[in-house]
């Protein structure tokens, strides 16, 4: 008897009856062709906030901190907030690289140049903000055990803040690597169609000579699914270790052991919604829609859906310990957190993270492009306020009523959170324009087609 | 790389059951197949082994955590040993973050090391066999130090799997 064999098509990862060929053209068209004038204007105001941002941050490191709203108590502002809101939008890209390769999801191919390089300038833009802060930016090697005349005088090996220093050292140097890795193919293919002399110059020696022979391309799969296992506990590593900057300390509302999974969770949620800003004006700009397709967006709405939802437990979690716990210092900060001086910030925290993602469980919100896209910044704008909640809130009111004081950031602290965001996006475009977002040898690899005739 | 002839391939299959071919049957050892991305199944038909970079990623992981651990431990407890709120000088607990980070650190800078070292990367006098390479076409190539080469040979060889052109290479 024959045996019957039942199999389920997947839907293409790539749309529009595209074949090998139309990949490299199509990806490639970026590069070798003058910007658009949306790009023109996206980056003129990238520009710009990095210019203003420079200015404060110059003038930061110049006057010292004075020019920050932080104050006894609240040592820790607008900067430690924007550090910790960088590093979390990272993590989704080295989630998507690294965690959904060793899940084999294949429809991370199409997303995970973009994220990856997301990833790379989040934690560069992140790192800024302790840099200033430390006050003398001039000594931060400090930071590092070296051998010194001063003693030598070692760093202290049992401080978070440490741990931090080497964990977002290791993961910006790992995260770099990695995404070089995943570009060799890539620029070989772009060295391989240029007709410019100085393009073919400029890519044939970022490609560093690739051939794709498959004695290499053997030890290149291997070398990358050892990275991917690497970056995994790495990410999670990362933020646990940022977590620990507070949960190590005995602040009432930072000193509990949900910190880092709490963290990671929010960390991959405030990730994910950058993702889908970026990618969905990514495709709108650059016509990728056939490659990034809507499935894709709806399969990281899926993830934001459901790490929202973690995060959502983790504050209800948060408060239920805070009354359970019988600690009044505990419980006072939880209660303040909702109905203090700071409870416009807690809201609407909690109605960006936790509400207004719970959209995403109609299929019909979760397709749509324009209201994903509002929906990723609310997160976005959500993720950045617990931060604010987590730092602030727990300094403000601290031990002794009588040192309580409101904290209010500057301008300075503005012009340095808005000179992130034009850091970011000036990198992030310049990527558009110079790399291929999408990673053609790994698309090539999934697709359906002539060329997969004969394979068994 | 010397000089030998290739065949240019439009289909993965035509490649796998070339590349099996040129092993089984005509015995060529040093041959090598150019494909846009890995082609699963390839590694089989060549009868390549398992890459030893693993060996490699845990040798330097190994290293990074003794190396870390003897960092902390010389430093706070042996070197300069400071009481920091009466914690114990080896504080092994609070070693650990550091330990994994030079762990991971080790491991993937030694892992990309090795894999350059292999692939023989940076070369950049070295020219492509074939320019659609590196994008749709699937490469055979038999270099001319193989012990049974021979143009003609070889060239029938290629003809039974219909490839899309075959030439000889002079590098």
């Amino acid at each position: 008897m024959e045996s019957a064999t039942l199999t389920v098509e997947r839907e293409s990862l790539v749309s529009g009856g595209k074949v090998l060929a139309d990949v490299n053209v199509d990806i490639s068209r970026p590069l070798e062709s003058f910007p658009t004038k949306k790009w023109y204007v996206a980056f003129s105001v990238a520009l710009a906030a990095l210019t203003f941002g420079g200015g404060a941050i110059l003038w930061t490191i110049f006057n010292g901190l004075g020019n920050l709203g932080i104050n006894s108590p609240v040592g820790w502002g607008v900067f430690i907030i924007n550090f910790v809101f960088w590093i979390g939008i990272g993590h989704a890209g080295t989630l998507i690289s690294a965690i959904l390769f060793l899940f084999r999801q294949k429809w991370r191919t199409a997303v995970n140049r973009s994220a990856e390089a997301m990833t790379i300038f989040a934690v560069m833009t992140a790192g800024i903000f302790p840099l200033i802060h430390v006050g003398r930016p001039w000594l931060a090697f400090w930071l590092f055990p070296y051998p010194n005349t001063r003693g030598p005088l070692w760093v202290n090996f049992r401080s978070p803040l440490l741990w931090d220093v080497f964990a977002v050292s290791t993961y910006l140097t790992i995260s770099a690597v990695f995404w070089y890795v995943g570009l060799i193919p890539d620029l070989a293919s772009i060295r391989d169609r240029a007709k410019n002399k100085i393009r073919k110059m400029a890519y044939g020696t970022l490609a560093m000579g690739w051939t794709g022979s498959n004695r290499h391309w053997s030890h290149y799969e291997t070398a990358y699914l050892i990275l991917a296992g690497l970056s995994t506990p790495l990410v999670l590593s990362v933020h646990t270790i940022v977590s620990f900057d507070f949960a190590v300390s005995l602040m009432p509302g930072w000193h509990t052991t949900i910190f880092p999974p709490y963290f990671v969770a929010g960390a991959i949620f405030s990730g994910f919604a950058m993702v889908v800003t970026l990618l969905v004006l990514a495709r709108e700009t650059f016509n990728l829609q056939n490659y990034i397709t809507v499935n894709h967006l709806e399969a990281m709405n899926k993830i934001i859906l459901l790490t929202g939802t973690l995060v959502g437990y983790a504050y209800a979690s948060e408060f239920f310990m805070a009354w359970y716990s019988g600690n009044p210092y505990e419980r006072f900060i939880f209660v303040q957190r909702a109905m203090g001086p700071y409870a416009w910030s807690y809201w609407t925290m909690i109605s960006c993270n936790v509400f207004w993602p719970q959209l995403f469980w109609f299929k019909g919100i979760r397709r749509n492009i324009k209201v994903m896209f509002v929906l990723s910044i609310l997160v976005n704008i959500g993720m950045w306020y617990e931060r604010f909640v987590i730092v602030v809130t727990s300094l403000n009111s601290d031990f002794l009523p009588s040192s309580w004081r409101y904290y209010r950031p500057t301008l300075w602290d503005w012009g340095v959170t808005i000179g992130s965001f034009g850091l970011f996006f000036t990198l992030f475009l310049l990527f558009c324009r110079l790399l291929p977002v999408i990673a053609m040898a790994e698309i090539k690899g999934v697709m359906k087609g002539e060329h997969k005739k004969g394979a068994h | 790389m010397s000089s030998g002839i290739i065949a240019v391939f439009k289909t993965e299959g035509e490649l796998l059951s070339a590349a099996k071919a040129a092993r089984e049957k005509m015995g060529f050892q040093n041959y090598d197949a150019f494909t846009p991305y890995p082609v699963h199944g390839l590694d089989d038909a060549m009868g390549l082994k398992r890459s030893w970079l693993p060996y490699v990623t845990f040798l330097a992981g190994i290293t990074g955590t003794v190396s870390a651990l003897l960092l902390e431990i010389w430093t706070s407890a042996f070197d300069w040993p400071v009481n920091i709120g009466g914690k114990p000088f080896v504080s092994f607990p609070a070693f650990i973050p550091i330990t994994f980070e030079l762990t991971v650190l080790f491991g993937g800078l030694a892992t990309v090391g090795a894999l350059f070292f292999v692939c023989g990367l940076p070369n950049l006098k070295r020219k492509p066999l074939h320019l659609k390479i590196t994008n749709d076409r699937f490469v055979l190539f038999v270099p001319s130090n193989e012990k049974k080469y021979n143009e003609s040979d070889v060239k029938t060889f290629f003809n039974q799997f219909h490839p899309e052109e075959v030439s000889v290479v002079q590098q």
